[in-house]
C-alpha cells in the first residue's frame, strides 16, 4: 500500500502539465545536435584539442621536413603518388590518435567525471547523449584530420604547383574512406568507452588493441592458420590508399616473406561499414544499460 | 493537475545487497517534504530512481503520473533535478551549460537568456556567469548545478543533499533559495541528512532507514510522534528565568507536560495535546510577563523521532 498524505490545501499547479511541455522537448535527434554542438565547443577549448592539434603539427613537420630534404623523386613527380605518401599512411595514423584522444573517454567519462549526472537529470533519452557525443567527437576529429589535410595540400602545391590538383578525386576518394574508418573506429573507441566506467581502461584497450593487439593477431592469423585475416580494422583500412596507389595483388606469395595479403575494396569497405554498425549499436546497448551507482 | 511523485514497490539490489525493500510513496501537491535518513539508509538509490540514473530491480516511479521508467523522456520533462554533484563540461562556462540544459529541454533562446539572468541572481553567481566551470570551486558547481535545475521553472523539484559542498553562508542560501521555491507552485523533494535544514524549509517528512520507509508525516505531526500527543516547544525570554519560576507557574500551566532548561534564558517545554493547546500556551507565557522574546516548536523534537525510529530500526 501507498504511503501518501492530502495535498495542501490551496494547492494544484498553473505550470504546464506533461502533456503541454512534451510538445515543446525537441526530438531525439535535434537534441543530439544541441548537445553536439557545446560538447564540440568544449572540446575546442580543452588541452586534449590542443594535444591534438599539436601531434598532426609534429607529423606534417615531420613529413615535411624529410620530403624536403630527400626531394623523392617518385613521389614529388606525382598528384596520387605524393597523396599516397603523404595523406593516406599519416591520415589512418591520426585518425587513430583523433579516436582515442577524443573518444576514448566519451562514455566513460560521463561515469568517471560525473558530467552524466547533469545530463541524464534532463528530458533526453540516453541514445540522445550517444548520438550527441558521437557526433561531437567525429566534429573534432574531423577538423584535425583537416588541419593535416592542408598541410599535405600546402606540401603538394609547393612542389606541384597546378599538378596538385590533377584527379583530385582520386584524393576525394581517398579521403571519403579515411571517414569511413574514422566512424568504425570510433564505433570500436565508442563500445569500449561503454563497457567501462573508468576512462583511462577505455583508451587503454583501444590503444594497445590498435597499437599492438590487431598487429599481433593479424600475424598470428596468417602464421598459423595460412589465412587472410579479413576480419580486422587494420587490415580493412589499407584500402584508403587504393585510390592513390592502385589497388594491389590480394595475394601475394613470396618465398623469403611468406605470404601477404591485401584486402580487396569490398572486403574493406564491407568490414569498416560492419564496424560502424555493430560496434556503434553495440556500445548504445551497453551503454542503456549502465547504471549512474 | 497537482504535480505528484510516486514510487510503487521501488526495489533496489546490488547483488545480495537490497539497498530498497519496496518503498511505496506517494507525494502529492504543492509542497516541500524532507527526504531523512542516515548514510546508506537507500535516499539517493530512490532519487536516482526518480531520474531514471538506475534501474528498479522491481516496481516503479512515477512523475505526474508518467512512468521514468517506460517515458524518461517525458516523465523528466517537468522536473528539475539535482542528484549528488554533477560536473558540468568544464571549458563551457555557466552560461552557456544553462543554455545547453535549456536547449535540450525545448525552451526559447529569448526565455533561456531571461531565465538564466533570474536563476544565476539567485544562486549568486551573476558574476562568474561567463567563466569557465573548470575553474570553479565545488561549492559553485553545486549552485550552477542549482541554477539548472530550476532553469524551466520545474513542476517538481528533486534535490539530493543540496547544500552538499557548501559553506555554512552557501548552506543557508540554498536553504532560502528552497524556501523561495516553496512559494510558488510546485512539490519539492529535497534529501537531507541535516534536521535543522528539514525543519527550517519542509511541510512534511519521509523517514527511511535500510531501505523501508519508517514514516511518512507532516512535519508539525512529527512531535507528537514522541508519544502521549506531546510535542515539544522551545522558549527564550530577555533575562534569565530561575528555577522557582519554571517549576511553579509555568510548570502549573495546564498545557505542560514537562520542562528542560537548554541554558538562563532558554527552555524546552513539553506541550500536551496540538496546535491548539501550543496557541493557548504561547499567550499564557506571554501573559505571566517573564519577557518572552521566542517560541518555536522545537528543533530536537524531530531529532528525537529520527532517533527513536533509527534505534528501533536497529534493534
Amino acid at each position: 500500500m501507498s504511503v501518501s498524505l492530502p495535498a495542501a490545501a490551496g494547492t494544484g499547479s498553473t505550470l504546464p502539465g506533461p502533456d503541454g511541455t512534451l510538445g515543446s522537448v525537441p526530438g531525439t535527434w535535434r537534441q543530439a545536435v544541441v548537445l553536439s554542438r557545446y560538447q564540440f565547443r568544449d572540446y575546442l577549448r580543452s588541452r586534449r584539442f590542443v594535444l591534438m592539434i599539436s601531434i598532426v603539427a609534429v607529423v606534417g613537420a615531420i613529413l615535411t621536413t624529410l620530403v624536403a630534404y630527400f626531394r623523392p623523386a617518385g613521389l614529388i613527380d606525382n598528384a596520387n603518388n605524393f597523396y599516397g605518401g603523404l595523406w593516406a599512411g599519416g591520415a589512418t595514423f591520426l585518425i587513430l590518435f583523433a579516436g582515442i584522444i577524443f573518444g576514448g573517454d566519451a562514455i566513460a567519462g560521463e561515469f568517471q567525471n560525473k558530467t552524466g549526472y547533469f545530463l541524464m537529470g534532463l528530458p533526453v533519452k540516453r541514445m540522445t547523449v550517444y548520438a550527441g557525443k558521437y557526433l561531437a567527437v567525429l566534429m573534432a576529429s574531423i577538423v584535425s584530420i583537416l588541419v593535416y589535410l592542408a598541410i599535405v595540400l600546402g606540401n603538394a602545391v609547393y612542389y606541384l604547383g597546378g599538378g596538385a590538383f590533377n584527379d583530385v578525386g582520386q584524393l576525394l576518394a581517398s579521403i571519403a574512406l579515411a571517414l569511413l574508418y574514422l566512424l568504425a573506429l570510433m564505433g570500436f573507441v565508442f563500445l569500449f568507452s561503454s563497457l567501462f566506467k573508468t576512462s583511462l581502461y577505455a583508451v587503454l584497450v583501444v590503444a594497445v588493441m590498435f597499437l599492438f593487439g590487431f598487429t599481433i593477431i593479424q600475424d598470428v592469423v596468417i602464421g598459423l592458420t595460412g589465412t587472410e585475416p579479413w576480419f580486422l580494422l587494420s587490415y580493412a583500412n589499407q584500402v584508403i590508399a587504393y585510390p592513390l596507389t592502385g589497388v594491389p595483388a590480394h595475394v601475394v606469395h613470396n618465398p623469403f616473406t611468406g605470404t601477404t595479403y591485401n584486402p580487396t575494396y569490398f572486403e574493406g569497405i564491407a568490414v569498416m561499414l560492419g564496424y560502424f554498425v555493430l560496434t556503434t549499436l553495440g556500445g548504445l546497448v551497453f551503454f542503456e544499460r549502465e547504471e549512474f551507482t | 493537475m497537482a504535480p505528484s511523485l510516486e514510487a510503487v514497490g521501488l526495489t533496489k539490489r546490488f547483488g545480495g545487497f537490497t539497498a530498497l525493500d519496496h518503498l511505496n510513496l506517494k507525494l502529492d501537491g504543492a509542497k516541500c517534504v524532507g527526504f531523512l535518513g542516515p548514510n546508506g539508509a537507500g535516499k539517493t538509490t530512490t532519487l536516482k530512481m526518480f531520474t531514471d540514473l538506475i534501474f528498479p530491480s522491481e516496481g516503479e516511479t512515477f512523475i505526474n503520473g508518467v512512468s521514468v521508467q517506460k517515458d524518461r523522456k517525458r516523465a523528466l520533462s517537468v522536473c528539475g533535478d539535482l542528484i549528488e554533484t554533477p560536473e558540468i563540461y568544464p571549458s563551457l562556462t555557466p552560461r552557456e551549460a544553462l543554455e545547453m540544459s535549456g536547449a535540450l529541454r525545448g525552451m526559447r533562446p529569448e526565455e533561456i537568456r531571461s531565465r538564466t539572468a533570474e536563476v544565476v541572481e539567485e544562486v549568486k553567481m551573476s558574476e562568474w556567469v561567463d567563466q569557465k566551470v573548470g575553474r570553479f570551486s565545488k561549492g559553485m558547481k553545486q549552485r550552477v548545478n542549482i541554477a539548472a535545475s530550476l532553469l524551466s521553472d520545474p513542476e517538481v523539484v528533486i534535490l539530493d543533499e543540496p547544500s552538499t559542498g557548501l559553506d555554512p553562508r552557501g548552506m543557508a542560501e540554498v536553504r532560502n533559495i528552497v524556501r523561495g521555491l516553496k512559494h510558488e507552485r510546485r512539490l519539492i523533494f529535497m534529501s537531507s541528512h541535516i534536521l535543522s535544514e528539514v525543519v527550517d524549509v519542509c511541510d512534511e517528512v519521509a523517514l527511511i532507514d535500510r531501505g523501508k520507509l519508517l514514516f511518512y508525516d507532516q512535519l508539525a505531526n512529527v512531535a507528537s510522534r514522541l508519544g502521549g500527543g506531546v510535542r515539544a516547544v522551545e522558549a527564550e525570554f530577555v533575562t534569565p528565568v530561575d528555577d522557582p519560576t519554571l517549576a511553579g507557574p509555568i510548570a502549573s500551566l495546564p498545557e505542560v507536560a514537562g520542562w528542560s532548561r537548554l541554558d538562563p534564558k532558554r527552555v524546552t517545554l513539553q506541550v500536551k495535546g496540538g496546535p491548539a493547546e501550543q496557541a493557548r500556551l504561547l499567550q499564557k507565557l506571554a501573559a505571566l510577563e517573564l519577557g518572552l522574546v521566542n517560541f518555536r516548536e522545537s528543533r530536537s523534537a524531530l531529532e528525537e523521532v529520527y532517533l527513536r525510529e533509527i534505534s528501533v530500526g536497529d534493534a
